[in-house]
């Protein structure tokens, strides 16, 4: 090689509250027992991964007026977990999605400082902000925040959240048992920020982490969301698509960092992605179908067309034909809780009906069709290949891996995928820093505030 | 107390005394021994402990010190410690300033740690109740039932500029919150039946959701839909830790708390104390016999008196101001300790003691190298834990789902 390859990025999602997770396997273990955590964490850290990362849903998803039962339900508090990760683990990120809009940055800003001091720098926040008034309705705030301040609240949450971590100096803790000072004097600053979205005065109350910022990852792949990220985050965190599909969106981010006077290489696109693997293309194959009618149970297919159709369809067979019942559409979204709702049903159930005519489609079978998000199928060497050409090739800087089983869903990726992308020179075979920012290449946020300082200069 | 008047243990009674005691009552078992807490805040309960030697003031934040002194204190079978936590900055120019998220220590420490409670303080005037439930719940999880919950709230303008969602309250009111709060992050706990979770592969339902409930709270301070997002914690409710010194709190304390902290400087004081408690939990339907009374001790031990007195009156030079302990304040022998924690816990002035060490690196060491071995010697305190979870330790019931029983 004459010049080095483009490294990989991996993480490693837990299996999330949603049909994406199978759990009539007899060997699906427990969605909240913390050896399910522990076991992903250590394994993806042998593995040698960035980081492991878990999701937030601060409502049980309900459907026609009641809890969703259908998929995994219950789910830990991220943050505590994440912290007592930090104990069973040395070097692997440890990333969590927490909601901008049911927190204050204070405590968002103390927590994250927390849980990077603890972890030695390995804490990464995958930032979201709801304007759910179904979420709304579990706390005290109430669902206040408009959809169109959503962008606005976050954008603000991070300004006060960074300027508390950079309120305290790295070296602040003197501990000077001889003079008394426990904090170096003028090493400790107070912050007054009086906006829209937030009202904070004070003097911070925790140490800034080895990090300095933990590392922030932004999910949202609307042009608002693609300019918050260009503008504040450090790594997208996008959902898979085809080759070409990746390579344009990449573009696209990557080409809004110049302008804002970002290198293009500060800021990483990490698709997640779902792998199947097999020994031959044909048993790949074949597994990921076996796997795909698991995510999608008889009455998993049902309550996903009443989702569309916005009416009880429990009379359909699953199995059978498509409902010829016309959708209602005056009737209020009939599930609460999920990332996306259907606007108009009418041309959806219309094409979905040429779909199932046109192919001999029963209800389950278009639901399986639909829903499919592609992901990696084939041999471990099919996956490396593909893995290593979306990152050589700038569809992406890496990927999230996401198992469909809890909690040994990615052993058979990490095992054999991963050692063929290291056997390749693409995958780091051992950390060579300690913290999340140096394993995604990241500079300290104190770095970068200095190189733009010299450049305005 | 200041540092020309040291302080003396204000009662105690000969160890020989609560050994014969002991034995006619017979030798406790599982579950009658007395409770013992340790508090881990900063680098021990004085303000100065962090400039002593051994102390590791430079060190105060590193996990790996928190690990090593919740191993001294599992390694002495303490019933559990507690880190304090506050949303504002210490203000004292020459104490230690700065925390860490007391629940993420305690959540940090599970794993590394069995058999002894984690207490996280959480406030409640400044928190979401939805956030705190599912906090402690899953700290729960990660320890197997050894999560605790110290309720704080704040009054101080410090804290309320941080947040500026209202002005800052005043004491009755951040406790009349609190009151709110605890009982909401309770039914929150209970909004999932212990067996809601079915993996009903034939019907494809995960869940019987029928033993899912909404809490449905409307209250004056806010409201809450539920239920948790967190399956019920492996206690069911893990224990509430209230500190009780006026009749708000007790009030509190009677209605909401499985362990209370007192203030008492006789066993006298203890026992009225206790009464006061009891009588509160009595006033609000409980039974008293499922809470646990424990006096907060402030220590500072040595292996003479003077000595003691010594390394108190170090602490006082060094803080250069006066400084008061607050509650029943021992400086002396780990025997003479011994002998006190024996003597009032065998006249039923207390429960146990919370312990709040001077300095943690010297006086959590001598409390369970010295002091609890003297007390199973006396056959006062337990020699292993009775279960695996707090509960069992403080001999406490796993409570009654409120949704369950209602059904």
């Amino acid at each position: 090689m004459t010049s080095p390859r483009k490294q990989v990025h991996l993480g490693v999602h837990f299996p999330g509250v949603n049909s994406t997770t199978v759990w009539t396997e007899p060997d699906s273990g427990s969605q909240i027992d913390f050896s399910s955590f522990e076991h992903l964490a250590r394994r993806a850290e042998d593995a040698r991964l960035d980081f492991f990362f878990l999701a937030e849903g601060l409502r049980l998803r309900e459907h026609k007026g009641k809890v969703f039962d259908l998929d995994v339900v219950g789910r830990p508090d991220t943050l505590p977990v994440l912290a007592a990760l930090a104990a069973v683990t040395d070097r692997i990120g440890l990333a969590g999605t927490i909601n901008t809009t049911f927190n204050e940055p204070w405590e968002l800003a103390r927590q994250f400082a927390t849980l990077d001091v603890l972890s030695g720098g390995r804490a990464a926040w995958n930032l979201v902000t709801s304007s759910d008034a179904f979420t709304g309705a579990n706390f005290r705030r109430g669902g206040y925040l408009a959809h169109a301040d959503r962008y606005a609240r976050a954008g603000e949450v991070v300004e006060v959240a960074r300027a508390l971590w950079d309120s305290w100096d790295d070296d602040a803790v003197l501990a000077d048992a001889a003079t008394g000072e426990f904090l170096r004097p003028g090493a400790v600053r107070r912050v007054e920020h009086h906006g829209a979205h937030a009202d904070v005065e004070g003097t911070f109350t925790t140490p800034r982490g080895p990090q300095g910022h933990p590392v922030l990852f932004q999910a949202g792949d609307s042009a608002q969301g693609r300019d918050f990220a260009a503008q504040t985050a450090d790594v997208v965190f996008s959902m898979h698509s085809t080759f070409d599909a990746g390579r344009t969106f990449y573009d696209d981010v990557k080409g809004r960092l110049p302008a804002l006077g970002r290198a293009r290489d500060s800021l990483k696109i990490l698709p997640a992605v779902t792998v199947v693997l097999g020994d031959s293309a044909d048993d790949a194959e074949e597994r990921a179908r076996v796997i795909r009618r698991q995510q999608v149970s008889g009455p998993g297919a049902i309550a996903f067309v009443e989702q569309v159709w916005g009416r009880d369809l429990t009379s359909y067979d699953p199995d059978g034909p498509l409902p010829l019942v016309d959708p209602d559409v005056e009737g209020a979204s009939i599930t609460r809780g999920r990332v996306r709702h259907v606007a108009d049903p009418r041309p959806v159930v219309a094409q979905w009906r040429d779909l199932a005519a046109a192919n001999g489609w029963s209800i389950r079978d278009l639901v399986i069709a639909v829903t499919t998000r592609g992901g990696f199928v084939g041999t471990p060497a099919h996956v490396a290949d593909e893995i290593d050409r979306y990152v050589q090739q700038d569809a992406s800087d890496g990927f999230i891996l996401v198992p469909h089983l809890t909690p040994h869903g990615l052993d058979d990726v990490l095992g054999t995928v991963v050692p063929l992308l290291q056997e390749r020179g693409s995958f780091r075979t051992e950390y060579e820093g300690a913290t999340l920012r140096d394993h995604l290449g990241l500079a300290h946020p104190d770095a970068i505030a200095s190189a733009e300082r010299a450049i305005a200069g | 107390m200041s540092p020309q008047t040291p302080p003396h243990t204000t009662a105690s009674t000969p160890l020989r005394t609560a050994t014969t005691l002991a034995r006619q009552l017979g030798a406790p078992g599982p579950g009658t021994s007395i409770h013992l807490g340790a508090d881990l805040t900063d680098a021990g309960a004085h303000p100065a402990a962090w400039r002593t030697s051994g102390s590791q003031g430079a060190q105060l934040f590193d996990p790996e010190r928190l690990d090593a002194l919740v191993a001294t204190a599992q390694r002495g079978l303490l019933d559990l410690v507690a880190f304090d936590d506050a949303f504002s900055l210490q203000p004292h120019a020459r104490g230690v300033r700065g925390r860490l998220d007391a629940a993420l220590v305690a959540a940090r420490l599970a794993p590394r740690s069995s058999g002894i409670g984690l207490v996280a303080t959480i406030d409640t005037t400044h928190t979401e109740p939805f956030h705190v439930s599912k906090a402690l719940a899953t700290i729960d999880h990660v320890s197997r039932g050894r999560a605790a919950w110290q309720v704080s709230w704040s009054t101080d303008e410090a804290a309320a500029s941080a947040f500026r969602r209202e002005p800052a309250q005043d004491r009755a009111d951040a406790i009349a919150e609190a009151d709110e709060a605890t009982d909401v992050v309770g039914r929150l706990w209970d909004s999932w039946e212990d067996d809601a979770e079915i993996r009903d592969a034939a019907t494809g339902r995960f869940v019987d959701r029928d033993k899912l409930h909404h809490v449905d709270h409307e209250g004056i301070r806010f409201a809450v839909k539920g239920p948790s997002i967190t399956p019920r914690p492996p206690q069911g409710r893990p224990p509430v830790v209230v500190r009780a010194s006026d009749d708000a709190s007790i009030d509190l304390a009677g209605r909401r708390a499985d362990v209370v902290r007192v203030h008492a400087t006789t066993p006298d004081e203890a026992r009225d104390a206790r009464a006061a408690v009891l009588d509160a939990a009595r006033r609000a339907g409980r039974d008293p016999r499922d809470v646990r009374v424990l006096v907060d001790a402030f220590v500072v031990l040595a292996d003479d008196d003077a000595a003691a007195r010594a390394r108190l009156d170090l602490l006082q030079d060094l803080q250069g101001v006066e400084w008061e302990t607050g509650s029943l304040t021992h400086v002396g022998t780990p025997a003479r300790l011994a002998a006190t924690i024996a003597g009032w816990s065998e006249v039923g002035a207390t429960d146990g003691f919370h312990l709040r060490p001077a300095s943690l690196s010297t006086d959590l060491t001598l409390v369970v190298d010295r002091v609890v071995p003297a007390l199973q010697a006396a056959g006062v305190f337990r020699t292993s834990y009775p279960g695996t979870t707090l509960r069992e330790t403080l001999g406490l019931a796993r409570p009654v789902n409120v949704y369950a029983a209602s059904a």
